[in-house]
C-alpha cells in the first residue's frame, strides 16, 4: 500500500505536468467560459456542457490511457526491476494517471462555475453531479484503457482498439438503441434497452445526469427508461453502481493480466 | 563452505508464442565475479536478464537469485542494480525526482552511494526535466542509478553503448571497484572488446542454451583464438559444424 501510494504520488507529480493534460484542463475551462459568455444561465450552462462531458471526457481518457501505458513501458520495466510488487505498481500508475485527469476536469469544468458563483443562478446539485459524472467516467474509461494496452502487445493495436472503443460507447450505441427501436416498435423494449444501458459506461453517465437534471426532452431513450421503470432515486443508484463496476470490472482483469505478464 | 551462488539456474525455458526463446538454461555464477553474458542477437540475452529480474516467468526450470528463489517475492530485488538497454524516465520530472522516486520505492535504510553519479557531473542535469536531456546524460542517469544502492548483483545491459569514451572509461573503473567490493556483475554486451578487459568469464549463448561458460583464458585457450571476437565465432562455427 505504500509502495502504491509513493509511485502514485511520482506519477502524479509528472501527469500534472504533462502538456496535454494541461491542454485539457485549458480547453475545457475555455469552453465552460465560453459557454457563460454567450449568455447561458448557470441551468443551460450543464445542459450544454452534459454532452461535451460524455463525449469528450471518455475519449480523453481512453486515448491518453493507452498511449500512457506504452510509453511508460521503458520504465515501468526499471520499475519493476526494483522490489516492488505488481499489484502495488499497478495501483499507482493507475491512480497516478486517474488522478491528474479527474483534477483536469474538476478544475477545468468547475473552475468556471464557481468564478460565475456570484451571479447566482447556478444549480449547485447538477454542478456537482455533473463534475462526479466527469470523474466516474475518467475512471472506468481509465482502466478500460490500461485492459486494453495490456491486452494488445502492439501500440497500434492498442489504440485502435481504444478508439473503437469509443466509437462503440458514443456513436454506434445510440444507432443500434435506435435502429432496436423502429424494428421492434410493437413489442416492450424496456427492459431490454434497460440491460443495455448497464453494458455502456457512457450512456450510464447520461443517465446518471438526466436523471437528476430531469429534462426530460433530453433524456433519450434509455434516460427515459430508466426513470419511468426505477424511478429517479432508484434509478440513479442503478446507475452510479453499474459505472462503478465499469471501473472495478477492468481494473480487475487489467491487474490479473500485469501480474501475469512478461515485459 | 563455499560463498553461495548470485544465480543459480537449471532447466530453464521460456517460449513466446511460437518462438521457443530459452530452451534449458543452465547456469551457475560464483559470486564477486564479472561475467559478460555474450550472444547473437535473438539468442535469449535479454530473457536471461529478464528471467533474473522477474520481468518474464520461465515456463520451465530452477531459478534462485542470491540465494532466493524467484517466485513472485520481490524482496530479492533490492540486493540488485539493474540497467536496462533503453534508459526512460517519466519525461516531466527531473533526474533528482527519479532519483529520489527509486530510492523511495526501494525503501533502503543505508545512505545511498553516488560515487558514479558524482564523477559523472551531473549535478546541474539533474534539476533539469528527463525530457530535456541528451540520450548520453540519460544512459548516464540510468548507470548512476543502477550503483547507488550497494547493489550485491549489478545487472548490466549493454551498459556503455551510449557512452562517450571519457564517460566510458568512468564507468569501467567504477565497475572494477565494485568487483573489488565483493559485487558480482553480469554485463550483457556486443563489444568483445571491452568484455574481454573487463570480464573474468564469459557466458556464450546460442539458440537459447548456455554454449560455453567459464574464464575468459580458458575460452581463449579451447579456441586457440587470441582475442575474444575470433574465439565466438569459432563457438558458433562449431555450433554449426558438430
Amino acid at each position: 500500500m505504500r509502495t502504491a501510494t509513493r509511485i502514485l504520488g511520482y506519477q502524479l507529480r509528472d501527469i500534472a505536468r504533462n502538456r496535454w493534460v494541461l491542454a485539457y484542463a485549458a480547453v475545457l475551462l475555455l469552453l465552460t467560459e465560453v459557454l457563460f459568455r454567450l449568455g447561458g444561465d448557470g441551468q443551460r450552462v450543464v445542459l450544454s456542457l452534459l454532452n461535451l462531458v460524455l463525449i469528450f471526457v471518455p475519449l480523453v481518457a481512453l486515448t491518453f490511457g493507452t498511449l500512457y501505458l506504452y510509453t511508460a513501458r521503458e520504465f515501468i520495466e526499471l520499475l519493476l526491476a526494483q522490489p516492488v510488487g505488481r499489484g502495488a505498481m499497478f495501483a499507482g500508475l493507475w491512480g497516478g494517471l486517474a488522478l491528474p485527469l479527474i483534477g483536469a476536469v474538476t478544475i477545468g469544468v468547475g473552475l468556471p462555475f464557481l468564478l460565475h458563483f456570484g451571479d447566482g443562478g447556478i444549480p449547485i446539485q447538477a454542478v456537482l453531479l455533473l463534475l462526479g459524472t466527469g470523474a466516474l467516467l475518467t475512471a472506468s474509461f481509465t482502466a478500460i484503457a490500461f485492459l486494453l494496452a495490456l491486452r494488445f502487445e502492439d501500440r497500434a493495436m492498442g489504440f485502435g482498439a481504444a478508439l473503437l472503443v469509443w466509437l462503440a460507447c458514443a456513436v454506434v450505441y445510440d444507432g443500434l438503441v435506435l435502429l432496436a427501436v423502429t424494428i421492434f416498435a410493437d413489442y416492450p423494449l424496456e427492459t431490454p434497452l434497460l440491460i443495455l444501458t448497464l453494458f455502456n459506461p457512457l450512456d450510464l453517465g447520461r443517465v446518471l445526469l438526466l436523471l437528476e437534471l430531469d429534462v426530460s426532452a433530453l433524456m433519450g431513450y434509455t434516460g427515459a427508461i430508466f426513470n419511468q421503470f426505477l424511478g429517479t432515486g432508484l434509478g440513479l443508484a442503478v446507475a452510479l453502481i453499474a459505472l462503478l463496476l465499469w471501473t472495478v470490472i477492468p481494473l480487475a482483469f487489467g491487474l490479473r493480466r500485469f501480474r501475469r505478464r512478461d515485459f | 563452505m563455499t560463498a553461495p551462488l548470485v544465480i543459480d539456474a537449471a532447466g530453464l525455458t521460456k517460449r513466446f508464442g511460437k518462438l521457443q526463446v530459452l530452451r534449458g538454461i543452465d547456469l551457475s555464477v560464483a559470486p564477486g565475479r564479472i561475467t559478460g553474458l555474450v550472444g547473437p542477437n535473438a539468442s535469449g540475452k535479454s530473457t536471461l536478464i529478464k528471467s533474473i529480474l522477474g520481468l518474464v516467468r520461465p515456463d520451465a526450470g530452477q531459478l534462485t537469485v542470491l540465494g532466493s528463489p524467484v517466485n513472485g517475492d520481490e524482496r530479492y530485488r533490492g540486493e540488485i542494480g539493474y540497467m536496462p538497454q533503453a534508459a526512460r524516465f517519466p519525461e516531466n520530472l527531473t533526474g533528482r525526482e527519479v532519483l529520489a522516486m527509486i530510492r523511495d520505492l526501494r525503501g533502503n535504510t543505508s545512505p545511498p552511494d553516488p560515487a558514479l553519479l558524482d564523477a559523472f557531473q551531473l549535478s546541474e542535469e539533474l534539476s533539469k526535466p528527463v525530457r530535456t536531456l541528451s540520450g548520453g546524460t540519460r544512459q548516464k542517469l540510468s548507470a548512476g542509478l543502477a550503483f547507488l544502492f550497494h547493489p550485491k548483483l549489478l545487472i548490466l545491459d549493454e551498459p556503455t553503448a551510449g557512452l562517450d569514451p571519457v564517460a566510458s572509461g568512468v564507468f569501467k573503473r567504477h565497475l572494477a571497484a565494485a568487483r573489488e567490493r565483493g559485487a558480482s556483475v553480469l554485463l550483457a554486451s556486443h563489444t568483445l572488446s571491452e568484455l574481454g578487459e573487463l570480464a573474468d568469464d564469459i557466458v556464450f549463448l546460442l539458440d537459447g542454451r548456455v554454449r560455453f561458460h567459464g574464464p575468459v583464458q580458458q575460452l581463449l585457450e579451447s579456441t586457440g583464438a587470441s582475442r575474444l571476437e575470433p574465439a565466438c565465432a569459432a563457438l558458433m562455427q562449431g555450433e554449426r559444424v558438430p
